[in-house]
Formats: structure tokens, sequence, C-alpha cells
């Protein structure tokens, strides 16, 4: 059964079983792999996307229930110039970046609706996201200086 | 370095193969026998007869300069830090350097990217790579201009004649460099380290903008081809065999093709698979559910009577009788029996998984004889040697190539996960990536050790007499030799044990026996976590046994300025020579005093609130760091600030120093106060995130500081795991500042706290 799909403003037609989650969609058949998996009981972050431009937990998000178009970390600019994107490299983010495709989406998904968050308005948008490297303090000021929020 | 003009290749290799060991790979530098510029072969006609590829680094005529990048990137800036060091020699522009990734070759030398030591290792050799082919371009220069060599300098990517002014770019001097014989090694000047562009400033890593974009390929992410999609469902006991199974349900679940079982290697297990039951599909998520419907009966093995619980009271009963003596001075009993005071403790730190955000994944491709595999490994060379083993291929017919590393901390120095993926591979005729879950990782992972220690410390006069420290553990070489040895190895023992640097006149250091039920393998910074624990927390002990404040004590603890004596020990230095990497007290000091200071130690604090301090030296780099907390009537602790000193030498790259000091504390948090492996039944109980939780943003600490003392007068020290073994004593030493209680086993979780 072929399941309709729009992700980063391209249609798929995609043939696997409804219930089988975005996560494995995007990575195994689309081909597109900056969503990462990590845990697959949505406990990590690593996997997240934005469906209508709301942050979601792919892997644990069957295709079949996805209602709305579903941006990745590759379709969340044109040309890797999101302040998000601008501010992790500003601040040296990074260290595996192997759970940063998960961050950069969640606090993409605050800012869209916190465009001004505090700190605790960070912590609890950001509780869902591992980083075993330890990048969290930086994680915090890079939204920070994206959201132009004072250090 | 003395040797390196002397030592043949040949020797070279023969010397690596016989000890099994790096040590010899800094002797030898292959560029001295190999143009840099000298066209080759068999290089693609494409690409056009100037270009001039050699081991480490190549120009084109266009002036692109492009260094391999040998080690394993996993977060700790490596295929950035590396490549600095020879672009720096190079005079090489930074903007026009490209860096490519290595696959497995023992022509690199090593490629073991653990231990702390990619820099260590590399930064005179990489230093002599990059200056022997400036040295060429400034020959090349001389001879096309007809002056003496001596007038022509390399600067930022051009050859300057310096009398005139003149200059060619380094892209212009290819075809000239590429006639003229490679200079001794050793007869070519290094910079003058004032005139250094880039060592010792901060250089933003080379694979960020592919990070932040999702471009960035791991080892799970790359894609072949028609390929398949595996998981291996493995015994839930350590060394259990499956008797029989039965794929029929499995194989009805949409999407899975095939059921195939990977056969399990005999002990010692190394690297080699541990034996399973695959399940091969068209996607990752059908593979997972076909596996839930696997039917298999196992065999579990003697290892099916492993239960924490009672572990941890023999090895307790093990670490509080006499044991094996590794280091004695003095003597420790008579010491004990004078004295006016004696402390004593047990203390126990569990196992813990690595528990990389990229679960251990690799891809291979048999065909026609040969086998290419890409994977998350710390050292493509043992992966080649573990895939070519596990299907019976010559080494030769293996390319073992490298991806980003997903997180790493010693768990993908084994490379098991993509000799699966080879078998499947074989079998199937076309690729197959294994994937292991989060559930594979942690109930399947070489673990590290579980650490239960003795200490009894005398005071006398105030002043500490005598310590008797025991270490009692399972140890990695059961993971190695047939029979488990037992007791612990001569390196797991010099892991902050064996080189106990405090001035003390009666000291006696025993080892007891320990027997392993699962894969031990190394953590980042491994036996140091527990053994700075313990040692740290006894100094904290010793200093209110006398009354004293605590940092002043550990000062005078650690002594008068000199180079701690271990000869009295079978001492193993990080694979370096003592000589060159002693143990230094007032470096040792130094960093305690800075983390100390930068902390605001010793200022007064509110009701419950406290700092603790611990300072450790590990891969031959001092870290002293200071944790702040504040802690709840609930147990709840907060953590508003940790100050981490760090001396490491000579630095490179200061800001992935920091970056590492940031995460090996953040690492260091979730093991004193977070995660815990334990068995029942043989069986691991923890499975996900869920339980075995880690340190989230919110509870980590809200600010790091890392102070880099500078040290640049001493070699090089290793950076991705000194900074772990200092934070749980810190913490512990803090909530004791705060709250009176002693914290003696992690994580603090089993004390009634947490952060």
């Amino acid at each position: 059964m072929a399941v309709s799909l729009s992700v980063n403003g391209k249609s798929y037609s995609v043939d696997v079983p409804p219930q089988v989650p975005l996560l494995w969609v995007l990575r195994d058949v689309v081909g597109l792999t900056g969503t990462k998996f990590g845990c697959g009981m949505a406990l990590c972050g690593a996997c997240t996307v934005h469906v209508n431009g709301v942050a979601q937990r792919s892997c644990v998000l069957p295709v079949g229930a996805v209602k709305g178009p579903v941006t990745t970390i590759e379709g969340l600019s044109a040309s890797g110039n999101h302040p998000l994107q601008k501010a992790w490299i500003a601040a040296n983010v990074p260290q595996c970046g192997y759970c940063q495709s998960g961050q950069i989406m969640q606090a993409a998904s605050l800012l869209a609706r916190n465009p001004k968050p505090s700190d605790a308005d960070i912590d609890a948008a950001m509780a869902g996201n591992i980083c075993r490297c330890g990048t969290y303090t930086r994680i915090r000021a890079a939204i920070k200086d994206a959201a132009g929020v004072k250090s | 370095m003395n040797a390196i003009e002397n030592v043949s290749r040949r020797t070279f290799l023969k010397g690596v193969a016989a000890t099994g060991t790096f040590a010899l790979a800094l002797q030898l530098d292959p560029l001295a026998r190999l143009n840099p510029f000298a066209p080759v072969a068999q290089a693609p006609a494409a690409v056009g007869p100037t270009l001039s590829p050699n081991l480490f680094v190549s120009i084109d005529t266009a002036g692109t300069v492009t260094i391999i990048a040998h080690r394993s990137e996993m977060g700790q800036g490596v295929r950035t830090s590396v490549p600095m060091i020879l672009a720096d020699e190079l005079e090489a522009d930074w903007s026009r350097v490209k860096i490519a990734q290595a696959v497995g070759d023992k022509k690199y030398g090593n490629q073991y990217t653990d231990g702390s030591r990619s820099i260590r290792h590399n930064y005179d050799r990489m230093r002599q790579f990059g200056a022997v082919a400036r040295t060429m371009l400034e020959q090349a220069a001389a001879k096309k201009w007809g002056v003496y060599s001596a007038e022509c300098k390399g600067q930022n990517h051009r050859v300057v004649h310096v009398p005139t002014g003149r200059s060619f770019g380094y892209g212009e001097l290819v075809e000239t460099t590429a006639t003229l014989p490679v200079p001794d090694v050793m007869a070519v000047a290094l910079k003058d380290p004032k005139d250094f562009r880039y060592i010792g400033k901060p250089m933003t890593s080379v694979d960020f903008p592919d990070m932040v974009t999702g471009k960035a390929t791991y080892g799970i992410d790359v894609r072949l081809p028609g390929m398949k999609y595996a998981v291996v469902e493995h015994c839930p006991v350590t060394y259990g065999k499956v008797k029989s199974f039965d794929p029929s349900e499995a194989l009805k679940v949409p999407g899975v093709e095939k059921v195939v079982e990977i056969p399990q290697t005999q002990p010692p297990i190394v690297f080699n698979t541990l034996g399973g039951i695959a399940v091969i599909a068209t996607n990752t998520w059908s593979a997972e559910q076909g596996r839930k419907k696997l039917k298999i009966d196992w065999d579990y093995g003697p290892n099916v009577v492993y239960d924490s619980a009672t572990f941890r009271r023999d090895l307790e009963q093990a670490a509080r009788a006499d044991a094996k003596i590794v280091r004695e001075e003095g003597d420790v009993k008579a010491a004990l029996a004078a004295a006016d005071k004696v402390v004593e403790a047990t203390f126990y730190v569990p196992h813990f998984a690595h528990a990389t955000m990229e679960p251990p994944a690799a891809i291979a491709h048999v065909k026609d004889g040969k086998c290419e595999v890409w994977s998350s490994c710390q050292d493509p060379q043992a992966a080649r040697a573990t895939v070519a083993g596990a299907i019976g291929m010559d080494e030769a017919n293996v390319t073992s190539n490298v991806a980003l590393l997903g997180g790493a901390f010693g768990r993908k120095s084994k490379p098991d996960f993509a000799a699966e993926a080879a078998i499947l591979s074989r079998q199937l005729g076309v690729p197959v990536r294994v994937t292991w879950t989060r559930e594979d990782d942690i109930q399947h992972a070489y673990y590290h050790t579980v650490t239960a220690q003795y200490i009894k410390a005398g005071l006398k006069d105030g002043k500490v007499t005598a310590w008797q420290h025991r270490s009692v553990f399972p140890t990695i070489w059961s993971t190695f030799e047939k029979d488990d040895p037992g007791y612990g190895n001569k390196i797991e023992l010099s892991l902050g044990f064996l080189d106990l640097p405090y001035a003390i006149p009666n000291i006696c250091l025993e080892n007891g026996q320990a027997k392993s039920h699962v894969r031990i393998g190394w953590l980042r910074s491994v036996n140091n976590i527990p053994h700075a624990f313990a040692q740290n927390t006894m100094a904290n002990m010793l200093a209110v046994a006398a009354k004293r404040d605590p940092y002043e004590f550990l000062l005078e603890l650690i002594g008068p300025d000199r180079v701690v004596d271990l000869s009295t020990a079978d001492y193993w230095n990080y694979d370096q020579t003592y000589d060159e990497y002693p143990i230094m007290t007032e470096r040792l000091k130094r960093v305690l005093r800075v983390a100390a200071e930068q902390s605001g130690y010793g200022q007064k604090l509110g009701p419950r609130e406290g700092i603790g301090l611990a300072v450790h030296r590990s891969f031959t780099t001092y870290v002293a760091t200071a944790v702040k907390v504040k802690v709840g009537n609930d147990g709840k602790v907060a953590i508003p600030r940790v100050d981490v000193a760090v001396d490491a030498g000579r630095v490179v790259n200061p800001d992935r120093v920091k970056s590492q000091m940031e995460g090996a504390s953040i690492y260091g948090l979730t093991a004193a106060a977070f995660s815990e492996i334990t068995a029942e039944k043989g069986r691991i109980k923890q499975s996900n995130f869920n339980d075995y939780p880690m340190a989230r943003m919110g509870n980590s600490p809200r600010e790091i500081r890392v102070h880099i003392v500078d040290a640049n007068e001493f070699p090089p020290g290793g950076v991705g795991e000194p900074g772990t073994p200092p934070l749980a004593p810190a913490l512990t030493n803090a909530i004791f500042a705060a709250t009176g209680k002693r914290i003696l086993e992690l994580p603090i979780t089993k004390s009634q706290l947490s952060v």
C-alpha cells in the first residue's frame, strides 16, 4: 500500500505499511539520513523532525499517521543558513554531531513558537534531547544567540 | 624520534606486529622514503599528471592541499586538529586545505583512535611531514629562481624569495618539486613555536557545516545500491549459544527476506562476533519486527549465574582481604598500628555502558572475493583484520572505510558489528547494513568494569603516614585471553592506582582477583574513574578526620614539588617514557589551585551549598575539577557551576580542549549521578534511556568553565579522557561539604540523592 508524504517540499509515494515509523521511511526508503536513530522510544530526540512546523519524534510516529508536511534537518534552510545553524557553528556546539540534527530541529520548533525563550523555556523544550558528548551549555548559548537573548 | 632515518620500513612493520603497540610508529616517518610530490603510476589520469598523492599530504597544481586524516572523528575534533599541525608547518592557507579520510592501512602507522593519544603521538610526526613538504617547495622555488634555498621561505601558501620579495604560489611549484629528492627528515628545520599560525589557536571543525545540515555521514548512514537492512538477536546471557531456532513467524513479517545464524566465536572473544540470529529485511524497522517473532532456544552457558547484588558482596569481601601487593613502600601495617587515627572505607563503582548516541552500525559489501566495509570504528585496521577473519578473507582484499562516529568512548574500538555485516553480506551477496538497536547497545556492550575498593589510611600528628589501598575488578583481559586472568593487568593497575601521587611514607597497594561474566572493555578513562573516586574521597575524609580544610590538606598530601617516584611499581605510563612524561607534583598542584581559585573556593556559601574538589592525572594530562552544588532537603542536587583546570602540555586546538573538558564533565556526571548497569540471572537489566538515564540539559551544570593552564613547555598530553575521572569525587565531596553526607558508591542515586 502506498503512502503519500511531503518532505522538505517534495512529494513522495512510498510503498510501506502505514505503521512503519516515519524515521525509517525517511532513512531507509526516501534516503534522507540526516534524521537520526537513537532509541526508538521517543526517549532521546535524535529523530526529531517537524510536522506542520512542530517538533515530533519520528521514531514513534507511524508514517500513516503523518498529517501534514514534514521538514527534516536537510530542509530546515535552503543553504544551512537558519539562524540556529549559524549560531551552532559560531559557538562550536557539535562534538560528534550525531544528536545535533534533532537538537536543532527541536530548538527551531521552540523559537518558532517562542522567539525569546527564557532559560527555563529552553530547558523545558530541550529536555527530551540527549547529547552524550555533553554539549548542553553550548546548545543553550547558541539558542540564546540565535534568539538574540542575552546569556 | 632519533631512529627515523635508521629504521627501515620492513623493520618498522615487523616491530609493530611483534609488539602490538604503536611506539615504533613514532620512530618512522614513511615520508623519509617517499617524495610527496612524485607522480605515481596508478594516479587516475583524469586528475592530471601533476597531482602528487603521498601518504599524508598532496598538493595539486591549483594549489589545493589535501591532508589525510588517519584518525577517527568521534567528537574530539581530530579531523581538524591533527591536520592543523601539518598545515601549520607546511605554511598552508587553511582555507585551501581539504581533508580526506584514510582507509585502514598499516602504512599510516597506528590508527587506533583511543587512549587520548592522537595529538600526543602525531604532534612531532605531523610537524615533520609538513616541514619536509614546505622545505621541498622552498627548494623547488630556489631551483626555479637559481638562488640559495636558505633565501626562500614558505609563507601562507607561497614561497617567498626573501631578499627580493618575489614569490610563487604552492601550486606553481608542484611540478618542479616532484623532481626533487626527499630531504632527510631530521635535517629539516621545524618552525619556531612563536611563528605558529594555527597551533594553539582555536579552529572550528571542518565537519561542522555538514553536521548542522544533516549532510554528515556516520556509519549508520552509508547507503549502497541494492542494500539490505539487518538486526541481530544476541543471547541475553553473555557467551550463550543458539541451540535451535525457528524463523517461520519472522519470515511472515512484511519486508523480512531472510533469517541467518551468525556463528559464535570461540573464546577469547576479542572483537569477534558474539553470535546470534540475524533478520534481514528491506528496511530496519521490518527487520526489527521480524526479530520480535523469532523463536530461539538458547544454551545460556555458565554466565547465567551473574547477579550484580551477589557479585558486589563477593567483590567487596575480596577488597577487604589480603591480596596481591603491586606497590609497596615502607611498612604500612606498622604505620597503621602507630597512627593516632585510622580512617577506612569501602568504595563501589558499578558497570557502565558507553551508550553512544549512534549505536554500533556498519555496512559491508562482499563481492568477487573482495569486501568493502564502512563503519563507525575507532580503528579501521582492527575492523579490517576482524572482518577478514570473520569471512576468511585475506586482509589485502578488505577495504575498511571510516565514516564519522556518532560518539565512541571506547565502544567503537571493538568492530564486532562490522564483522556481523560482512558475514551477512557474504551470505546474501548484496550490501548489508547491520544496525544495533539501543537495547542491543545497552545489553551487549563491552562494559566498563565493576570495582570494589578498600582504603585504610593512618594519620599521625596531622599527617597521613599510611595508605593501604586494594582494588578488585574483573579485568579487560578476560575479553582477550582464553582463560580469565582474574587479576588486573599492568595497564589497568596503572590507571590512577599504581601512580598514587601522594607524599606518604608507607604505602601498600594491592589487587584482588575477580571473575568476568560479561565482555569487559574500556570506556572513557577506564579504571581511572573508580580509582580517582576512591583516592579523592579518602583524601577528603582524611582532611575531615584531621580537622583541616580539604583543599589545603590535599595540596599538602600531594606534597613537595617533585617527580613522583614509581620505581617500586611496574607502571605503564600511557605508552610514553617516564622521562618524557613524568608525574610532576607541581603540575598537579597548579591545576588544583587554579580550579579552587576560579571556583571561588573558600568564599562564604549559602546553606546546603558546597564546593568539592578533586584532582587527577591521567593520559599524561593533569585535571582538577571544582563542582559547586546546592542540595535541597529532598536530596535534589543542583549544580550551578563546574570549573575545570587542565594542564595538557602543549595545546593544539584550545577550543576542542575546552569542549572535551566540558563533555568529559557531563560524561563523568552521568556515571556519578545517573546510570548503572546491573545483571540478574546473567541478563542485563537495563535496556534504553528510560532505565539507563543520561544527564540532560536541565540537570547538567548551568555553567562549565574550563581553564587551560599554559604549559607549552611540556609535550602535548591526552585530552579526550582525562576530564572524566575528577568529576565524580568533586561532586561527592561537594555534597559532603553541603550536607555532611559521605558518598562511597556510584551513582549517587543509591544514596537517596539525584541531580
